[in-house]
């Protein structure tokens, strides 16, 4: 590839600029020691001090957590089953349908799913509450973490497994010797977009939810619909700070390959 | 051995299929009964489909919501709004996403591999956040009009907040990740060859991207449309947050009729309506993914 042009330069540039900017302002203005927005009144970690002893936002974290380690843990586990099932039987009844229910709910909207899990919700007489966000969320990032997995799949080695098949090992020990210890980062990048996925999530919940029970993005959103408050920078900053480090611990684990960046 | 294999195969097989035929399919089959209700006081907030009367079993189907809705002009307008506002926000997203891509693909691997990195970043940081963000730029008194006021480009004010500009604004931001990484995907996997070909033979840079590089890059920005033009008709949080009360979009409409009006019968009817519409682009997406796959 011939060197960068000033115009791929300038392109980079300004895409990232864009994408960057108002992370940067939200950031900066969380430790905004004054209330507005458009003042700077020194530098103050008391908007933190505030978040963090807001009782109502504690416990609406400690729901989104929990929530979002379940649900991440059962979609990591219900994704590698699809992403085998997809590229390893590939052919069976009802493929068709099958692949089909693995892409759709990445382009759902999110309104679409929200209203449907929770008319099933109610159809068949389940409280809802944390374990229905659960579910749901679960149903929703498996798709994303088969997506993960699927791409690790395919460019496995095929040669190995038979080498151990040659050797004697039946097909599943073959698999499970084989092929998972080379699909462990993958299994990392898949819990941590569930977890990440679940965590921002405030459609689905929203419709999901019973009384009571808040996760951290629906208290942000009732918050914010009164206006911008410096407490809301200092969770959402929070919030970036956890995303963040978990990205650059799962890249530092896993070194992404380009094919698999797309699903990461 | 071979039936016990098969055994295996079918239980892996019955896992995730099982799982997502309860939580994903079955909850829209209920969407289509409960559209076909009326409502009614009480908890659930709709009538049952069927009543047995001894041994006769009614069921009672309404089209009611249907007609209510395809006659009442506020919910073709939030159709007609949602579409107009995928397809301009694609498009946007378009211009914005594809030179982005192009340069990070024209870039050495170590650099492409960070800057890909770099646009993943905001893709996986809370979008509710990155909604709300804007929201403290745009306002009457948020930075970017103090910015242009201090400057003395502007006497007052611009009105961006709550309208229809500030709904481009957030939807393109937070789903520009979505639009890049497919388009890069395929740039970055093109036969570099084929453009050295075409310069050899004389053609020039320009030409030889139009000629060469866009067409086979189609497939990427195919992909990245459909990952965003799809979501985008149903998008809440955006218009909800950042839009006004005068662009009401499809998502925002579901959401009202279920927790304001608490009318699910109609929120229903709605949904469904608005799965008919998306049902077209989504198995044109999905056939196409599958080709690539393969």
């Amino acid at each position: 590839m011939p060197k960068p042009s000033w115009f791929n330069r300038l392109s980079i540039f300004a895409g990232l600029a864009f994408l960057y900017l108002p992370i940067v302002v939200l950031v900066v203005y969380s430790f905004n020691a004054s209330r507005l927005v458009t003042v700077w009144g020194g530098f103050s970690t008391q908007w933190y001090t505030a978040a963090i002893s807001n009782q109502s936002i504690v416990e609406g974290a400690k729901i989104s957590f929990l929530v979002a380690a379940i649900s991440a843990t059962l979609a990591t586990v219900l994704g590698s089953l699809a992403a085998i099932v997809a590229v390893r039987i590939r052919r069976f009844r009802g493929h068709h349908v099958f692949n089909g229910m693995l892409v759709a709910p990445m382009v759902m909207p999110e309104v679409v799913m929200g209203v449907s899990m929770l008319l099933m919700f109610v159809t068949l007489g389940i409280d809802r509450g944390p374990v229905t966000i659960t579910l749901a969320h679960a149903t929703f990032t498996m798709c994303f973490a088969a997506v993960v997995m699927q791409s690790r799949l395919v460019e496995l080695d095929p040669s190995l497994e038979e080498a151990a098949r040659d050797l004697g090992c039946p097909p599943f020990v073959a698999f499970m010797k084989v092929a998972v210890p080379n699909m462990l980062p993958a299994f990392v990048s898949a819990w941590l977009l569930s977890f990440t996925l679940s965590l921002d999530d405030l459609v689905i919940s929203s419709f999901t939810t019973g009384p009571g029970a808040s996760t951290l993005p629906m208290k942000i959103y009732s918050q914010i619909k009164f206006g911008v408050t410096p407490e809301v920078n200092a969770i959402s900053t929070l919030i970036l700070g956890v995303v963040v480090f978990g990205l650059v611990a799962s890249r530092i684990v896993s070194r992404p390959s380009a094919k698999s960046s797309l699903a990461v | 051995m071979q039936s016990k294999s098969d055994l295996g195969r079918r239980a892996l097989v019955l896992v995730p299929y099982g799982w997502l035929a309860v939580f994903f399919l079955m909850p829209f089959l209920l969407v289509l009964a409960i559209s076909l209700s009326s409502v009614r006081l009480g908890m659930p907030p709709y009538e049952p489909l069927y009543a047995w009367q001894g041994s006769l079993l009614s069921i009672r189907l309404n089209l009611e919501n249907f007609i209510f809705v395809v006659g009442e002009n506020t919910y073709l307008l939030a159709y007609l709004t949602s579409l107009k506002v995928a397809a301009i926000s694609t498009a946007l997203m378009l211009a914005i996403a594809y030179p982005l891509a192009y340069g990070i693909a024209s870039c050495a691997p170590q650099t492409r591999s960070f800057l890909i990195f770099l646009v993943i970043v905001p893709f996986w940081s809370s979008m509710l956040i990155r909604v709300y963000a804007w929201m403290s730029i745009l306002r009457n008194d948020g930075l970017f009009n103090s910015l242009l006021l201090n400057l003395g480009i502007i006497s007052e004010p611009l009105r961006i907040m709550n309208t229809e500009t500030a709904i481009y604004i957030g939807i393109v931001y937070t789903y520009l990740p979505f639009m890049v990484l497919p388009i890069y995907a395929n740039l970055s996997a093109s036969d570099r060859t084929l453009i050295e070909a075409a310069r050899d033979l004389g053609c020039s840079r320009l030409a030889a991207f139009w000629r060469v590089t866009f067409p086979l890059s189609l497939r990427g920005v195919a992909a990245g449309s459909a990952l965003v033009f799809i979501p985008v008709i149903g998008e809440f949080v955006v218009p909800d947050l950042l839009g006004g009360a005068d662009t009401q979009m499809i998502g925002r409409t579901i959401w009202m009729e279920f927790f304001n009006n608490r009318d699910w019968p109609v929120a229903s009817a709605v949904t469904v309506l608005l799965l008919a519409i998306l049902v077209i682009p989504i198995v044109l997406f999905q056939t196409r993914l599958s080709r690539t796959s393969k």
